[in-house]
């Protein structure tokens, strides 16, 4: 990096433009912690008192921690889910591609990524209600089962670049293929765990389709879906919806502040299969 | 070895039928069913093509499949324009770099919905009041109120958020372009268009088909956030082929009819996935 100097018109333009980002953001903080009196005033301006009121009044409502609950439930069970799963079928798809089985069986699985959700979105929700599968634990399914479209396809080029030699040291001391893939190919898959934890967890937090769909119970609506079921109960009363949009918003961003250099690496990595 | 072959077969064959059962199927089904005229209750029979054939003559469809494009192409060119131009800052040697680029990958972890409620009462609220303020009437009016200007405000959203996704992905390919060719080029006394359309454009084309497909593709299936600002009004006019299928499958008692909607929209995405690879594969080959 050395050498030249720091370009400053660049400089700022960017920062000019990361306030465009953050604006919408900040509207958001400003309005969740303000009165209703206060939004008849200049919108831009900070809250005289912070309201945490609003705070409260939206986690009644909108029955914040079970929402917050489901998410968390589903997300965790996704991600943990998916990476035992679906690293392991890319394994046993990745070691045999010569034969025509498993040549079918990677096709398969990634041409789905071509394929619209809405053409399947009518005949799953009958399946999956006629099922007794409307609930948290059949939308995890789904998420496991949906994503192997991409993650078969991450995965098996990821392991192809791994020598056999480690594998077959293993199977010489008497380890069955199974015990190989947990002990010796799974560790070394860390890298790209990674990417598909994180790839997984951003869609299955803020995924908002999936469930609208699914989910035929309130008391099981994620974060996303209930801003959208209590859009009419929070009418006019804008500090109260946003300060259930932020704390719809907060644990991603939390999460977030500390994670972000891992997270940009994991998705650019994800992006550059 | 042949225990081998049993365990890597029973690697796979949980995961195959659940994704036949859960994805295939259900696909398979919809196809089927286009061919109904079922409800999505009740008694049913064969049609053979006529769902089809009235798909085309269905003024609300075609209404949504040109509202879908016409979003859907604004918003590819614009997220690909930004987001380069956001990618080349950042890559060149600026102060703040990381927290600049945290700052810009920001709303790609956001949910969209959320955003969308948010921007909602920007345009709603925020923006004719600072424009009557400021007494600027043109931007005085709610533009999602508008049936014509209401998609702007989606373009808006979805350009907002999606622009956060394609810097990381040209960020990744100008991060692989060598210093010695800028400088190379300096002394040869390029400018900095020059360099940009001689040395980087062609370096990243890759990145630029991977970018206009996969965001195109997307934009082709916008939901969220016509729901959270608009709910394809006012009347129909920002009603998106998605939200249509949405709608009609499940509260207009049109099963049948819109699983054919559904299948016309798959083939469209893929002819329009294959065609954007070809066009754009051979531009990066004379490149």
């Amino acid at each position: 990096m050395g050498g030249k100097k720091t370009n400053w018109p660049v400089t700022i333009l960017l920062i000019i433009g990361s306030l465009l980002v953050l604006f919408p953001l900040y509207l958001t903080i400003t309005i969740a912690l303000k009165t209703p009196q206060e939004m008849a005033g200049n919108l831009l301006a900070l809250p005289e008192t912070w309201r945490w009121q609003n705070f409260t009044e939206a986690i009644q409502l909108t029955n914040f921690f079970n929402a917050f609950t489901n998410s968390l439930i589903i997300t965790a069970s996704v991600v943990v889910l998916t990476l035992l799963t679906n690293s392991l079928v890319a394994y046993a798809i990745a070691r045999n591609m010569h034969k025509r089985f498993y040549k079918f069986l990677f096709y398969y699985f990634v041409s789905a990524m071509f394929i619209p959700f809405p053409i399947i979105m009518l005949p799953i929700v009958k399946q999956t209600s006629n099922w007794g599968m409307d609930n948290l634990t059949g939308l995890i399914m789904l998420y496991v089962v949906y994503g192997l479209a991409f993650n078969v396809f991450i995965y098996v080029g990821y392991i192809k670049s791994i020598p056999k030699e480690l594998e077959e040291a293993a199977i010489i001391d008497g380890a069955s293929r199974w015990q190989v893939f947990w002990r010796v190919i799974f560790p070394l898959l860390t890298p790209m765990n990674a990417t598909v934890g994180i790839l997984t967890t951003l869609w299955a937090w803020n995924d908002f389709m999936l469930p609208l769909v699914i989910l035929s119970d309130r008391d099981a609506a994620t974060l996303p879906l209930v801003q959208y079921i209590f859009q009419s109960q929070f009418s006019t009363d804008y500090n109260l919806a946003f300060a259930s949009y932020l704390m719809a918003l907060a644990p991603m961003v939390l999460v977030y502040i500390f994670a972000q250099k891992w997270i940009i690496s994991g998705v650019m990595k994800g992006s550059l299969k | 070895m042949k225990s081998n072959n049993r365990a890597y077969f029973w690697m796979t064959i949980p995961a195959l039928i659940l994704f036949f059962v859960f994805h295939t199927y259900p696909a398979l089904q919809g196809i089927f069913y286009s061919f109904t005229d079922w409800r999505g209750y009740g008694e049913w029979s064969f049609v053979g093509f006529k769902n089809y054939l009235n798909v085309f003559q269905d003024d609300r469809a075609w209404h949504a499949y040109i509202f879908t494009f016409k979003f859907a192409i604004v918003s590819t060119i614009l997220v690909n324009i930004f987001s380069l131009m956001v990618a080349v800052g950042l890559n060149s040697k600026i102060k703040f770099q990381k927290t600049l680029r945290a700052v810009y990958f920001l709303p790609n972890i956001l949910s969209i919905l959320i955003i969308g409620y948010i921007f909602n009462f920007i345009f709603t609220h925020f923006i004719p009041d600072i424009a009557e303020n400021i007494g600027l009437n043109a931007l005085s009016q709610n533009i999602l109120g508008d049936p014509d200007t209401a998609w702007v405000g989606i373009v808006i959203v979805a350009v907002w958020q999606a622009v956060a996704f394609n810097t990381i992905l040209y960020l990744a390919g100008l991060v692989t372009i060598q210093d010695d060719l800028y400088e190379a080029a300096s002394i040869d006394g390029a400018g900095p268009w020059k360099k940009f359309w001689k040395i980087t454009f062609p370096l990243i084309a890759p990145f630029f088909t991977i970018n206009m497909v996969l965001a195109m593709k997307n934009f082709l299936m916008v939901f969220d956030h016509i729901i959270a600002l608009t709910g394809g009004g006012p009347g129909q006019s920002t009603e998106s082929i998605s939200l249509l299928i949405y709608r009609g499958g499940f509260q207009g008692g049109e099963f049948a009819y819109q699983s054919a909607n559904a299948v016309i929209y798959f083939i469209i995405i893929l002819i329009v996935s294959i065609i954007q690879i070809r066009i754009l594969q051979k531009r990066e080959v004379q490149a």
